[in-house]
Order: structure tokens, then C-alpha cells, then sequence
């Protein structure tokens, strides 16, 4: 039926049409798409979630070769006291034996003190290891109980399907034993 | 066609108007009292706030408002809008104290105000602002701006409709007698005279002038996206009419053959 | 029947499976034959759908943030306005999309109601636009709800309490709709649940709607069947253009109203936070609802009031059989025509009436606008259809452009359109 139409049009008819078919085509799409973005970007954080980014922690409590679990986001945040040997341990390692190469120095700020964000990077469980009693794994570190992955003192991934160590969260001392997170 | 087209029009612009002519007569029902109208800056399809007057209204609010009116809805942060700088706005919210915890012990604790934090409500709940004010619980200020009709100019008459009462009008006790508030008997005494606040840019702090910032200053903290509104309406509405001229010339195309 | 071709090896490989191209083609292609002569009225159909569209779209990302509880309603929705993404031009496109789908659905029905389309064979395709009518209201006032401002709140109680005037079972009834012995929490939740699932049913009435419509097609401002061909043309790309420039012209409307007047159409109570134990000085519902309000409101027994109040509504359900003239178009029928400009006024009447206190003259206005309102329909019609008499019928819808066209509509008919 449109062929029809279209052929009851004069040549130079044509050629006007198919252009205002284009230019209303393209005017509509741009549109849509410019409606969708703001649909879309209202799932993103909002802007009193991006606000509350930070924790404060004292870390003066804590004692050497004690563990504890803060939140920072939502998620847990391992803080881990070291003992001269985890650190000791945790420098040792050579870089070629790390599937995911980073130093230990590269990941403290202070070598007693190892913060790193508790979700194995495998599939977001929260490894084990926090407790005392707690498997944690064949390197001393953590242990995932969902699909096997192994962390070491420095929270490096050694061992198991996880690709990546866990991540170091942004945190700075504002006292000698209180850190803010975030 | 063409009667149908204008039989249309008019019965589009019919019920349109009649539904919009009821709404405003509903809203005029209530306020029988004029209210002076003020040229405001974020009237108008342009319109923006005066970042100065804002600052103003802030600072009313904080040192005379403040004292029994919440502010709920508004967040240290926020004052970004009103041309702070990070800086500032820590400071300003480091002056607050806020309780929060539980900590470890399990106890509530309190610690300095962040920027993520809210303005502190004056009482601590519903009860005690009603023991505190004789009954009467001041409303939080955050939505007043659009919570009354014709809310900036309301606001600002409010504040200035502290004058003597006609000679024949009977004050119940604990009343206060203002020219703008429905029924004249307002339980807040009057809160502003003059030079209540040393404005920091040195504006004579008259109370025409603190009741204009203080208006101002509400109907931001009751439409903040203002702006941001009014900017993406001028492109809305722009590529809105070229996209309807578009389809006009498309329609008229299309139907040349028919016609 | 189909008329549909395609070379496209997957539309064929689809098609041949699922018959969906030919079935769309049938509904809104070249393969829908639409009488010539539809004025822009017609736009209003497809654009309420359109509009149903942007509400369920804009209605799901705010049930996204929207908290259903008491405590936190209002804040939530504040919350929707200051800090989520774009959240302020989402609430007030949704906010203003409610009163714009009521000004759309309106015109679409006073046309209805001027060129006859509720007569035969249309009558299921009219009685299911009431049934629509009627769920539009149900989902917009339990919407209104939501918010929990202070409107929101006694709108609730007073619409809720419309149902204690049942007889024996009122107060049951009210305490079960309410889930307690206010309008609380529960009364809350259960109202975001159904203003949530009924967009959807109404969706489905839609979809019965258009239906019955593509059985006989659409009716047309002469109101005479297609006789042929040459009365009719394929809605793409008739209509489809000619809806799609209604639909930019109406979005214009909406962004200009969205964009620099977002609460005109609200009411400003409603950004007061519910309080159960003050009722504001001046209630009134929405303005899409006050003419039915006026009409409760008139009759000063609490059971008749509400009786007539949804009777106002009923009573169109009915109509195809009151008003029995076998003309449908108003433009054939002079004192029809008439009556139905009273009848808009009286509409116009009973809206400003029930935006006014009750008392005074208002009330006793709004009382003869609600009998008239009635008489229209029960009297007046019935005694057209018998009395009037009718001007003469073109013979075919593409007569009148022979006739009344001149020149340059002259050679058009010459050139029938070969029917799909």
C-alpha cells in the first residue's frame, strides 16, 4: 500500500519525501534517546548514597594479630593487625608467583596495618578468615568458601578461580590509630 | 476537515482551561488576603536564583530561624548550590554537633557534623517542640515555599505582616496579630527587626530585606533543581518545535495526494 | 486479507512461524484501511496510549525509589525530587502525565459522544472505554495516595469513606478496605500495590479495547460506514504521520507544564506531610474528579449522593441504548448538537462547582448542573432520537469532497486506493 501511495508522487516529490521521513526519523530517535539517558541514570547511586562515602574507624582497640570486619558502602572492610611474620611472609613472596603481580608495600600504608575491602573478586561472597577458628586457606590469609579462591596475608590472590587480589579501599590515617575509610 | 479541526481546538481548549480555572479557584479559596508580589529572580522561563540573596537567607534562617524551625530535607552538601566551596561547607557542617552510634560499647556518641549530614532539627521530636512553643509545633521549612500558595511572596508577607492590630480586633491569649496569615492569629511571635542578623556581605539588614532572602532562600530548599529544570526546558521545548515542524511538513507530504 | 509482502529473509522466516508483521500490518500498517475523513480529533485514541505508555514507564523507575510505609513516604519522595538522578523530572512527568492522560482521555470522549461512536456496532468498544474510564480513576486516586502530603491523606479518607453509605455492611467495608480503623500504614501498602498492578489491567482492557475498534474500524465526523475504497485509506502512512505530529504537538504541551509549571495542576497542601489529626481548611480532590465530586456533594442524603455520584459514570454504560437515533454524527443532528454544547457547559459547570465550598450558591448551582447532567441522558436523548429530525446524509464519505471540495480536491476520489 505504501508503494501505492508513493507512487502517485511526482519524482522531485519523492526525493522531499524520503528527506522529511529522514529528518523525522533521526529528530525521533535523538529524542528517545535523550529521554532514555535520565530513565537510565535514575538506577545510578543517588546523590545522598555517593554523600555517605565515608567511615572512621579507631583503630587503637586492635591488637597485633587481631582481625576485625567494618563497613564502608555496604560492603565489609577486613582491617588486619599484622604480626611481624604475616608481614614478613607477605614481603617475601616473589612477584612471579602472583597471579595478580602487586607488592606488599604497594597495598599497606602502614606495614601493620592491611585494609583491604572483603569481597572475594571471583563472585562477591566475603571470604573466611575474619574469626579466629576460620579456615584461612593455604596461605594464611583468607579462604572462600564459595568456589575455592586463596588470599594471602597481603589479602593477594594465590590460589582458585578469583582473577584479581582484593582491592585496597581509599583510606588515610588521620591519627596514628584511626583511619578514615572513603 | 476543517470544521471538525476547529470544533477541536475548541473543545480542547474548553475543557483544558475549564480544568485549570478550577484548580486556581481552588487555590484562591483559600487566601483571601492580597499579598504583595515581589519580582524574584527565579520566576520566568529564565530564571536562576541570586546566589547572594541565597547566602542571605542561609544565614537568617541559621541565626534566627534555626532556634525552634527544622530544616529537614536539607543536607550540608546541598549548600553547594548556594556557591559554597567545599571548604566552607565543612566548616559550616563541623559547627554542628550530631549524635550517632551505636558505637562498639553500644552507646550513642557525639561527634562533628559532615558535609552528608542534615540540618539539626531544633527538638528532638514532635512533643518537645509542642511543650517548647506553647503547643503549637513550628512547622520544618524545607517544603513551606511550596506547601502555601503563592509561597515566596507569602513567606516574605508573613514575615513583614507584623503590625498592629485594627483597634476592634479581639487577640486570643498567647497570639500574635499578622495582616497575612489566614485568620490574623499567628502563635510565633515576630521574629525579625531590624539589624536581627549582620549580614557578612554588609547588606543593610532591614526586615523587608531578611524577609526577601529568607523567601528566596525557601523556595530553594523546597525546589533546589530549579535551575536545572528551567535549563532543560528551553532544549526540551526547542527540539520539541522543530520536531513538530518536522512532522508537519511530513504530515502535509503524506497527504498531499488526499487532500 | 493479507496484503502483507516482505523480501526480508527473517520477517518471512518469522512470519511464516508467528504471523506477527501481517498482524501488525492489520492493526496499525498499510493493511488497515481508515475512513479518509478523520479530523484531529481522532488523534486522542493513540495518544492516551501513548500516554498510558509514558505513565507505566515513569510509574515503574519511581516504584524503584518510592518507599511504601507512613514513616517514610513523604521522604522518599523527597528524596525522588533532591537526590536520585533525575528524579525531580521523572516524579513531574509522572505527576503531570496523571492530569494530562485525564485531558487526552476527555476530549476523547466528548468526541465519542459528539459523532456518536458509542452507537451500534460499537456499543462493547464504547462500554469497554468506560470500563477503562473507570479503572484511570481507580489507579489516579490511589496514586494520589502515595505521596502521603496531607491531600493525599484525607483524600484517601474522605473517597474511602464513600463506602460507609453502604447500607448494613458500610462500616465492614471500610474497615476492610483500610486494613485498620484509619486510613494507615496497611491502607498505604495495599494502594501502591494495586496503583502498580492496574496500569496493567487497564493495559489489557486497551488491548480489548482496540479489538472491538478493528472490527468495524474507526467511526468518522460524518459518521456514515465506508462504503468502498474510495472512502477509505490505509493508516500507514496516513495516520501514523498524522498521530505522530499529534504526538509531538501534545509532548510540547506537557514538557511546557512539566518543565515551568510543574505544580500548577497540584495542590499545595500536598507538600505538607499527612497528619491524621488535622484535616486542612479547604479539601478537594484533583481536578480531573471534581465534577463527580460536585455531584456527591449535591445531594445532601450521604447513600444517594454516592449513588449518584458513580450513577453519573453508570449511566454510560447505558447510553448506546438511550439515545436510540440512528444518525451518529452531531454534525447532522441540530438540536443534538445543541444539547450536547449544554451538555459541555453543564461538565464545565459541575467542575467549578465542586472546586467551591458546599454552601451557598455554588451548592444550589452545582444542584441543577448535577439534574441536568441526568436529564441529558435520560430525558433529553431519548426524546431526540424520537423527535429530531435529522439532516440528509451524504451518500458516502467521499461525496461531501465531490461536492462541497472546489478545485483542488476535485481529482482526488479519481484515484482509488486499492483496498488491502
Amino acid at each position: 500500500m505504501a508503494d501505492t501511495a508513493a507512487a502517485a508522487q511526482a519524482g522531485s516529490g519523492d526525493t522531499r519525501r524520503d528527506f522529511l521521513y529522514l529528518a523525522a526519523g533521526a529528530m525521533g530517535a535523538v529524542g528517545a534517546g535523550a529521554v532514555v539517558w535520565p530513565l537510565i541514570a535514575s538506577m545510578n547511586p543517588s546523590a545522598e548514597v555517593l554523600a555517605l562515602a565515608s567511615t572512621e574507624v579507631d583503630l587503637g582497640p586492635v591488637v597485633e594479630g587481631q582481625r576485625i570486619t567494618v563497613t564502608w558502602r555496604g560492603n565489609p572492610v577486613f582491617i588486619d593487625h599484622r604480626t611481624a611474620d604475616q608481614i614478613s611472609e607477605a614481603e617475601a613472596v616473589a612477584l612471579d608467583d602472583l597471579p595478580d603481580a602487586e607488592t606488599d608495600e604497594a597495598r599497606v600504608q602502614k606495614t601493620e596495618w592491611l585494609v583491604v575491602i572483603g569481597v572475594c573478586t571471583h563472585l562477591g561472597c566475603v571470604p573466611l578468615g575474619q574469626k579466629t577458628g576460620q579456615n584461612r586457606g593455604e596461605f594464611g590469609g583468607w579462604f572462600c568458601p564459595c568456589h575455592g579462591s586463596h588470599y594471602d596475608t597481603s589479602g593477594r590472590i594465590r590460589k582458585g578461580p578469583a582473577p584479581l587480589n582484593l582491592p585496597v579501599p581509599p583510606y588515610e590515617f588521620t591519627t596514628d590509630t584511626t583511619i578514615v575509610i572513603g | 476537515m476543517r470544521k471538525g479541526l476547529i470544533f477541536g481546538f475548541a473543545a480542547l481548549a474548553a475543557v483544558s482551561t475549564g480544568a485549570l480555572f478550577n484548580t486556581n479557584s481552588a487555590k484562591a479559596a483559600g487566601e483571601a488576603i492580597a499579598l504583595p508580589q515581589l519580582e524574584w529572580s527565579f520566576e520566568g522561563m529564565f530564571g536562576t536564583y541570586d546566589r547572594a540573596s541565597l547566602q542571605r537567607g542561609l544565614q537568617v534562617y541559621r541565626e534566627v530561624c534555626s532556634g525552634c524551625h527544622s530544616l529537614d530535607y536539607i543536607a550540608f552538601r546541598n549548600l553547594a548550590d548556594l556557591g559554597y566551596s567545599e571548604d566552607e561547607i565543612k566548616a559550616m557542617a563541623a559547627e554542628v554537633s550530631v549524635v550517632d552510634g551505636p558505637n562498639d560499647e553500644g552507646e550513642m556518641f557525639e561527634r562533628e557534623g559532615r558535609p552528608s549530614d542534615y540540618f539539626p532539627a531544633p527538638f528532638p521530636n514532635p512533643q518537645a517542640a509542642a511543650f517548647a512553643n506553647g503547643g503549637a509545633i513550628p512547622p520544618d521549612l524545607s517544603l513551606m515555599a511550596k506547601a502555601r500558595a503563592d509561597g515566596p511572596n507569602y513567606l516574605h508577607a508573613l514575615m513583614i505582616g507584623y503590625v498592629d492590630p485594627p483597634a476592634d480586633f479581639e487577640l486570643a491569649e498567647g497570639s500574635n496579630y499578622n495582616a497575612y496569615f489566614p485568620g490574623h492569629q499567628i502563635a510565633m511571635a515576630a521574629p525579625l527587626f531590624e539589624d536581627a542578623v549582620e549580614y557578612a556581605d554588609g547588606t543593610p539588614a532591614t526586615v523587608d530585606q531578611m524577609a526577601t532572602d529568607l523567601a528566596h532562600f525557601f523556595m530553594w530548599t523546597a525546589e533546589p533543581k530549579l535551575e536545572e529544570r528551567k535549563g532543560m526546558g528551553i532544549k526540551v521545548l526547542i527540539f520539541l518545535l522543530v520536531f513538530c515542524g518536522v512532522l508537519y511538513a511530513a504530515k502535509r507530504k503524506v497527504w498531499a495526494d488526499v487532500h | 486479507m493479507s496484503g502483507f509482502q516482505s523480501n526480508n529473509a527473517v520477517i518471512k522466516w518469522v512470519e511464516h512461524r508467528m504471523p506477527i508483521f501481517s498482524f501488525l500490518d492489520h492493526s496499525v500498517g498499510s493493511g488497515y484501511p481508515s475512513p479518509r475523513n478523520l479530523s484531529y480529533l481522532w488523534n486522542f485514541g493513540s495518544l492516551a496510549g501513548i500516554t498510558l505508555v509514558i505513565m507505566i514507564l515513569t510509574g515503574i523507575l519511581l516504584a524503584m525509589q518510592y518507599t511504601a510505609h507512613v514513616d517514610y513516604a513523604f521522604e522518599s519522595v523527597e528524596r525522588i525530587m533532591r537526590d536520585v538522578n533525575y528524579g525531580w523530572l521523572i516524579r513531574y512527568i509522572h505527576m503531570n502525565g496523571g492530569s494530562f492522560f485525564f485531558i487526552v482521555v476527555y476530549i476523547h470522549i466528548f468526541r465519542g459522544l459528539y459523532y456518536g461512536s458509542y452507537k451500534a456496532p460499537r456499543e462493547l468498544l464504547w462500554m469497554l472505554g468506560v470500563v477503562i474510564l473507570l479503572l484511570m480513576m481507580a489507579t489516579a486516586f490511589m496514586g494520589y495516595v502515595l505521596p502521603w502530603g496531607q491531600m493525599s491523606f484525607w483524600g484517601a479518607k474522605v473517597i474511602t469513606n464513600l463506602f460507609s453509605a453502604v447500607p448494613i455492611f458500610g462500616e465492614q467495608i471500610v474497615v476492610w478496605l483500610w486494613g485498620g480503623f484509619t486510613v494507615d500504614n496497611p491502607t498505604l501498602n495495599r494502594f501502591f500495590a494495586l496503583h502498580y498492578l492496574m496500569p496493567f489491567i487497564i493495559v489489557g482492557v486497551v488491548i480489548l479495547h482496540i479489538w472491538a475498534l478493528h472490527r468495524f474500524g474507526s467511526n468518522n465526523p460524518i459518521g456514515i460506514d465506508t462504503k468502498g475504497p474510495q472512502d477509505s485509506i490505509p493508516f500507514h502512512p496516513y495516520y501514523t504521520v498524522k498521530d505522530a505530529f499529534g504526538l509531538g504537538v501534545f509532548l510540547l504541551v506537557l514538557a511546557a507544564v512539566v518543565f515551568y509549571a510543574p505544580n500548577y495542576m497540584g495542590h499545595p497542601d500536598n507538600y505538607i506531610p499527612a497528619n491524621p489529626l488535622s484535616t486542612p481548611a479547604h479539601i478537594v480532590p484533583e481536578w480531573y474528579f471534581l465534577p463527580f465530586y460536585a455531584i456527591l456533594r449535591s445531594i445532601p442524603d450521604k447513600l444517594m449522593g454516592v449513588i449518584a455520584m458513580f450513577g453519573s459514570i453508570a449511566i454510560l454504560f447505558v447510553l448506546p441504548w438511550l439515545d436510540r437515533s440512528p444518525v451518529r454524527s452531531g454534525r447532522f443532528r441540530p438540536l443534538f448538537r445543541l444539547f450536547f454544547v449544554l451538555f459541555m457547559v453543564d461538565a464545565v459547570v459541575l467542575g467549578y462547582a465542586g472546586s467551591q465550598p458546599a454552601e451557598g450558591a455554588w451548592l444550589r448551582i452545582a444542584q441543577v448542573a448535577t439534574a441536568y447532567y441526568f436529564i441529558h441522558f435520560l430525558v433529553i436523548l431519548p426524546l431526540l432520537s424520537v423527535f429530531e429530525t435529522p439532516k440528509p446524509l451524504p451518500t458516502s464519505i467521499s461525496e461531501p469532497v465531490l461536492k462541497g471540495g472546489g478545485g483542488s480536491m476535485a481529482g482526488a476520489p479519481a484515484k482509488p486506493m486499492e483496498k488491502a
